[in-house]
C-alpha cells in the first residue's frame, strides 16, 4: 500500500462518512455543513486525480456557492420545518433497497469491464489545454458559450420564480 | 497506484448514498443535498476516467466543467422554486406538493 | 253511298248523339231532343235505304252485304281463317230487323219528347231530379236521350254485326243502357220497404242479365276454340256449311253433346237470360224461365223505356242472337229428323215460359205488368217457334211483335199520364195512376189512345186477318203442328187463349165501363204533349197492322192469292228471310187444324174477357179471385219464383219469395259469414297479425339477447374494462416525486440486471 493509496482511503472514507451524515442528519443545518465537508473531500480527491483546476472550481463553485445558496435558502424555510420528528418520509426503506441494488448493480457492472488504460500520464500542461479547449472554436468554444448562456437563463429564472410577487 | 476501480466504487457509493438522500428525506432542500452529491459522484468519475483514459485530452476536464455549471444553475433554479413553493403553500415537505395526484 | 258504306254508318249517328248531349248539350233540353231525334232519324232513313235496296236483289240470301277489316291478327292455320276481323254484314234477317228496329226506336224517341212532359215548364219546388215529374218538365230530360241514343247505338251494332264478338259488344251496352234507363228515377222510394224501388230494380236486370251473359261468353269462347273463328258467316255458311256439319259431328265435353250442341245451349243460356225465360225471368238478357225475373221488375224504367227495351230492343236482340244463330243451333237438323239438344231445350223452355207468363199475367193489376209478362210470354213462342224449326215464323213474330208490343207500352204510357193528368185536376194526389183499378171509361176521355191501344191489343191477341199478331202467330201454330210437336201445339194454342183474355181484361179495366176513380173521370189527352206521343202510337198501329200481310201464306185459302194478284211476290217475307239460311226452308202446306184452333182460342179469349169484365165497379173484387181462390193468390205472387219479399195478405207480414230464399239468402251468408269473417278477418288479417307478430317477437329476441347483451355488451365491456383498469392503476399518480423516482430507479435497475448481465439476454 503505498502512500497515495492511504490518502486516498482515508479521503474516501471520509466522502462517504460525510455524505451518509448529509442525508442521515436531523438538523438540516448540520447536513448542509456535512455537505460542504463531503464538498471539500471531493476536491481533495480531484487533486489526487492531478485535476488541480477542477479541484479549486470545486471548492470556489460548489463551497462557496451552492453550499452557501443551500444554507440560505434553509434558512429561509426555516420556521416551517421543524428538526424534531423523522426526517425520512415513509418509504425510506424501500429507497434504501433501491439504493444498495443500483450500489450493488453498478459494482457489478463496472467490475466487469476492462478499461483500456492509458500509459500516458497527465501532462504538464494539461491545465492550458484545457484553457485553450475552452475557447478554442474547433473544440469546446460552443459548449461553454451555451453554459453561459444557461447560467444567464438560470439566474433570470431563479429571479424571476423566486422573486416577490408584491 | 490507485486502481480505477477504486475511484468508480467511490464514486459509486456516494450516488447511491446521494439517491438515498433523494427518496427518502421530507424537506426538499434536504433533496437538493442529496442531488448535489449525486452530481459529485458523476464528477468523480468523470474525472477519474479521465485521469486514466485520456489524460492528454481536454475533454474530461471539460465534461466536468460542463457539469459543474448545470449543478449550478439547478441548484439555483431548484431553491428558487422551494423558495416560491415555500411563500405559496408554506411548506418544505416534499410529500405535501402532491398537487399533481390523481 | 255504297250499302257497305252505309251498313257500317248505321250504328253511329245515336252514338255521336250520345257523346255530344252528355259532352256539350247537357244544358239545354230542346237541343239535346233534337240532336238524339236527328241521329236516330238518320239512322232510321239509312237502315230503310239498306232495306228497300236488299229487297232489289234477286236472291239476296246469296248475295249479302258484307264488309270487314282485320282486327286481331289470331287466326287458325287448320281451319285456314286469317286475322280475327270486325264487320257488318247485312243478311235478309238483318234487312227486315234494321227495318223494324228502326223505326220503332225512331217512334220512341219521338214519343218521348211528349212523355218527358216537353214544353211544361221546369217545377221546382215538386219535381226533384231522380224522380219522376209530376207536371213540370222531367228534371234530367236531356240524360234520358242520351241514354236512349246509347241504347239505340248498341241494338243497332248488334244488329249489324257480323261476329259474335262485335255483337256480345252491343249486347252489353244494351245490358249498361238497362242498367242506366231502368234506375232512371233513381231517387225514387216506396212507402213500402220490400216494394222494389227502381234503384233496385235497375241492379236486379243488370245483375241477372250477367248470370246469362257468363254462359254465353262461355259458348262464345268454346266455339271460338273450336273453330277458331267468330265470323257468322264463316261459321255457319262458308263452304256450304262444312263447319257445322263438322261442329254437329264432333263430340263435346258432355257426354251425348256435339259441340254444336253444347255451344248452342251455352249461347242460348245467355239469351235465356236477355229474353227473360223462366227460371231467370227476373233476370236474364231475353227472359225465358228461368231467368225471367227482371223483367216485370224493369217496369219501374219510364214508360219508353219499357217500350224500348221489351218490345223494340233488348229482348228482341236475344231473340234476334238466336235466330241468327239457328243453323249453329239447328247444326245437322233437317226437317222431320229429331230436335237437336239446343232446339230441344228452346222448344221445351219456350213453350213453358209463354204458358207460365201468360197464367200470371192474367192476375196483374199494373198495366205495365201484364204488358211485360205479356212479353215474356210472347218471347217464349219465338223461341219455342225457333226450337221447333219454324225459322221463318220465329222471325216474323218477331217483327211483328216489336210493332204491337211497343205499341202496347206506348199507349200504357199515355194512358198513365192521362190518368195523372186526371189526378192533378181532381186533387187527387196519392194514387197509384198505373193501377188498372184505378181506371175505366178512358174510351171516352182519351179516344185516340184507346183505338190504337185497341189495334195493339188486338194484334197481340191474334185478331183474325187484319191484325200482324194474327198471321205470325197462326205461322207459329203451324210449324209446330206441322212438325208434329203436339206438346208444344197444344201449350201455345192454351197461351194463345189466355193471351186474348188477359188482353181484354186489360183493355175492358182500363179503357170500358164507367171511370172508377175521380182521375179517371178527368183524364184527357187533350194537353199538346200527347200529341207527340199520339202521333208515335198511329205510326205504329199503322204497322201493327199491316206488317203481318207481308208473310200471308201462299197456300191461305181465300186470302193467299191475293198479294200475288196485287203485284206482290206471294208470302214475300217467307221468300226474302227463307233465303238466309242454307237450305230455304220449304213452304208449308196448309193444315186447317191450326187455322182454327187460332181463330178458336183468340176469338173465344177475346170474348170471354170482355164478357166478364165488362162493367166492373170501383171496389169490386177481381171476378177470377173467387172461382180460382188460392191459385188466384198464386198467380198474382208470381208464383214466388222472386227474389225479394212478398206481403202474405192472410198475415200481413212479408216473406222470402223463392229466390230469395234458395239464392240470395245463402250467398249474403257466404259473404258475411264465411268470406268476411273467416277468411278475410280470420284468415288474412290472422295471418297478417301473426306474421306482425312474429315479426315482434322476432326483433325483441335479437335485441335481448344479441344486440343488447352482445353488441352494446361487448363495447360496454371494452369501456368498463379501461375504465376499471384506468381507476385502479391512477393511484400510482400520487404526486409525490420522490415515489416517481423510486418506480424510476426500480425499472432502470431492472433493466440494466436484464440488459448487462452475462448470461441474460442482451
Amino acid at each position: 500500500m503505498t502512500s497515495l493509496q492511504i490518502i486516498f482511503l482515508a479521503t474516501a472514507a471520509a466522502t462517504l462518512i460525510s455524505s451518509l451524515m448529509v442525508v442521515t442528519a436531523r438538523n438540516l443545518v448540520h447536513a448542509a455543513l456535512w455537505l460542504i465537508v463531503s464538498l471539500f473531500t471531493v476536491a481533495v480527491l480531484f487533486v489526487l486525480l492531478e485535476a488541480g483546476f477542477l479541484a479549486a472550481v470545486q471548492v470556489v463553485l460548489y463551497i462557496g456557492a451552492i453550499a452557501i445558496l443551500i444554507i440560505f435558502a434553509i434558512m429561509l424555510t426555516r420556521r416551517v420545518m421543524q428538526d424534531t420528528g423523522p426526517q425520512t418520509n415513509r418509504q425510506w426503506w424501500l429507497s434504501a433497497l433501491i439504493a444498495a441494488a443500483l450500489l450493488a448493480a453498478l459494482i457489478f457492472t463496472l467490475s466487469q469491464v476492462q478499461y483500456p488504460l492509458s500509459t500516458a500520464g497527465v501532462p504538464d500542461d494539461s491545465l492550458r489545454t484545457l484553457g485553450r479547449a475552452l475557447v478554442d472554436p474547433n473544440q469546446y468554444m460552443l459548449p461553454f458559450e451555451v453554459a453561459s448562456v444557461l447560467l444567464l437563463v438560470a439566474l433570470i429564472g431563479s429571479i424571476v420564480v423566486a422573486g416577490d410577487r408584491k | 497506484m490507485i486502481p480505477l476501480s477504486w475511484y468508480l466504487t467511490l464514486a459509486a457509493a456516494v450516488f447511491c448514498v446521494g439517491l438515498y438522500g433523494v427518496l427518502a428525506r421530507k424537506n426538499a432542500v434536504a433533496i437538493l443535498m442529496g442531488i448535489e452529491l449525486m452530481l459529485n459522484a458523476v464528477n468523480i468519475n468523470l474525472v477519474a476516467f479521465w485521469h486514466y483514459l485520456t489524460p492528454t485530452l481536454a475533454s474530461g476536464q471539460m465534461f466536468a466543467i460542463i457539469v459543474f455549471t448545470v449543478a449550478a444553475a439547478e441548484a439555483a433554479v431548484g431553491l428558487a422554486l422551494i423558495i416560491s413553493i415555500y411563500r405559496r403553500r408554506n411548506t418544505v415537505v416534499a410529500e405535501e406538493i402532491d398537487l399533481m395526484k390523481w | 253511298m255504297s250499302s257497305e258504306l252505309m251498313t257500317w254508318l248505321i250504328p253511329l249517328p245515336p252514338l255521336l248523339a250520345f257523346f255530344l248531349i252528355v259532352l256539350f248539350t247537357n244544358r239545354s233540353k230542346g237541343l239535346s231532343h233534337t240532336v238524339a231525334i236527328v241521329a236516330i232519324a238518320a239512322s232510321w232513313a239509312m237502315s230503310w235505304m239498306i232495306f228497300f235496296r236488299t229487297l232489289e236483289v234477286e236472291h239476296f240470301g246469296q248475295a249479302v252485304i258484307e264488309n270487314w277489316v282485320p282486327w286481331l291478327p289470331f287466326g287458325s292455320e287448320e281451319v285456314g281463317t286469317e286475322a280475327l276481323a270486325m264487320g257488318v254484314l247485312v243478311d235478309p234477317l238483318t234487312s227486315v230487323t234494321l227495318f223494324f228496329v228502326s223505326l220503332t226506336c225512331f217512334m220512341i224517341f219521338v214519343y218521348s219528347v211528349g212523355y218527358g212532359n216537353w214544353g211544361k215548364p221546369r217545377d221546382l219546388r215538386h219535381d226533384l231530379p231522380g224522380n219522376p215529374p209530376h207536371n213540370g218538365i222531367e228534371p234530367l230530360y236531356s240524360r234520358f236521350f242520351a241514354f236512349l241514343s246509347l241504347f239505340a247505338f248498341g241494338m243497332l251494332l248488334l244488329c249489324v254485326a257480323d261476329n259474335l264478338v262485335l255483337l256480345f259488344v252491343g249486347w252489353e251496352i244494351m245490358g249498361l243502357c238497362s242498367y242506366l234507363l231502368i234506375g232512371f228515377w233513381y231517387a225514387r222510394q216506396y212507402e213500402s220497404p220490400h216494394q222494389i224501388t227502381p234503384r233496385q230494380a235497375a241492379v236486379k236486370a243488370f245483375m241477372t242479365t250477367r248470370v246469362g251473359d257468363v254462359l254465353m261468353l262461355l259458348g262464345i269462347v268454346y266455339l271460338y276454340a273450336q273453330t277458331g273463328t267468330l265470323s257468322f258467316r264463316e261459321i255457319m255458311y262458308a263452304h256450304e256449311g262444312e263447319m257445322l256439319t263438322k261442329l254437329a259431328a264432333t263430340p263435346s265435353y258432355i257426354v251425348g253433346l256435339s259441340v254444336a250442341g253444347l255451344a248452342g245451349l251455352l249461347l242460348f243460356a245467355g239469351a235465356v237470360g236477355k229474353s227473360a225465360q223462366f227460371p231467370l225471368h227476373m233476370v236474364g238478357k231475353y227472359a225465358q224461365f228461368p231467368l225471367h225475373m227482371w223483367l216485370p221488375d224493369a217496369m219501374e224504367g219510364p214508360t219508353p223505356v219499357s217500350a224500348m227495351i221489351h218490345a223494340a230492343t233488348m229482348v228482341s236482340a236475344g231473340v234476334y242472337a238466336m235466330i241468327r244463330l239457328f243453323p249453329l243451333l239447328s247444326a245437322g237438323w233437317h226437317h222431320g229428323d229429331p230436335l237437336t239438344a239446343p232446339m230441344w231445350a228452346m222448344a221445351f223452355i219456350g213453350a213453358f215460359t209463354a204458358l207460365f207468363a201468360a197464367t200470371i199475367a192474367v192476375a196483374q193489376n199494373d198495366v205495365k205488368k201484364v204488358l211485360a209478362y205479356s212479353t215474356i210470354s210472347q218471347l217464349g213462342y219465338m223461341i219455342a217457334a225457333l226450337g221447333v224449326g219454324a225459322y221463318i215464323a220465329a222471325a216474323f213474330h218477331l217483327v211483328t211483335h216489336a210493332f204491337f208490343k211497343a205499341l202496347l207500352f206506348l199507349g200504357s204510357g199515355s194512358v198513365i199520364h192521362g190518368v195523372e193528368h186526371g189526378m192533378h185536376h181532381a186533387h187527387a194526389e196519392g194514387l197509384d195512376p198505373q193501377d188498372m183499378r184505378n181506371m175505366g171509361g178512358l174510351r171516352a176521355k182519351m179516344p185516340l189512345t184507346f183505338w190504337t191501344f185497341l189495334i195493339g191489343g188486338l194484334a197481340l191477341a191474334g185478331f183474325p186477318f187484319v191484325t200482324a199478331g194474327f198471321w205470325s202467330k197462326d205461322a207459329i201454330l203451324g210449324g209446330a203442328w206441322e212438325g208434329g210437336y203436339v206438346v208444344v201445339f197444344v201449350t201455345l194454342a192454351a197461351t194463345a187463349f189466355l193471351t186474348a183474355f188477359y188482353t181484354m181484361r186489360q183493355i175492358s179495366l182500363t179503357f170500358l165501363g164507367e171511370p172508377r176513380t175521380q182521375a179517371a173521370e178527368h183524364a184527357s189527352e187533350s194537353d199538346p204533349i200527347f200529341r207527340w206521343m199520339l202521333f208515335a202510337l198511329v205510326v205504329l198501329a199503322f204497322f201493327a197492322v199491316t206488317a203481318g200481310w207481308a208473310g200471308i201464306p201462299e197456300s191461305f185459302p181465300g186470302l193467299g192469292g191475293l198479294p200475288h194478284a196485287l203485284g206482290f211476290t206471294a208470302n214475300w217475307f217467307h221468300e226474302f228471310v227463307g233465303g238466309a239460311l242454307l237450305e230455304h226452308p220449304p213452304a208449308e202446306a196448309f193444315d186447317v187444324v191450326p187455322l182454327a184452333t187460332s181463330l178458336v182460342v183468340a176469338l173465344g179469349g177475346l170474348l170471354l174477357g170482355w164478357w166478364v169484365y165488362r162493367d166492373i165497379r170501383a171496389g169490386a173484387r177481381d171476378p177470377l179471385e173467387a172461382p180460382l181462390g188460392p191459385i188466384y193468390t198464386l198467380l198474382k205472387n208470381k208464383y214466388y219464383l222472386d227474389t225479394g219479399k212478398y206481403r202474405d195478405e192472410a198475415t200481413g207480414e212479408y216473406r222470402d219469395n223463392l229466390y230469395q230464399f234458395l239464392f240470395v239468402r245463402p250467398t249474403i251468408w257466404l259473404s258475411e259469414t264465411l268470406v268476411s269473417a273467416v277468411v278475410d278477418r280470420g284468415l288474412i288479417d290472422g295471418t297478417l297479425h301473426l306474421i306482425g307478430r312474429v315479426a315482434l317477437r322476432l326483433g325483441d329476441i335479437f335485441r335481448n339477447y344479441f344486440d343488447a347483451p352482445v353488441v352494446n355488451g361487448f363495447g360496454d365491456l371494452v369501456a368498463e374494462v379501461v375504465k376499471r383498469f384506468g381507476r385502479n392503476f391512477r393511484v400510482i399518480q400520487t404526486g409525490k416525486v420522490q415515489q416517481y423516482l423510486i418506480v424510476v430507479m426500480a425499472i432502470v435497475i431492472a433493466l440494466g440486471v436484464v440488459m448487462f448481465m452475462p448470461g441474460l439476454g442482451r
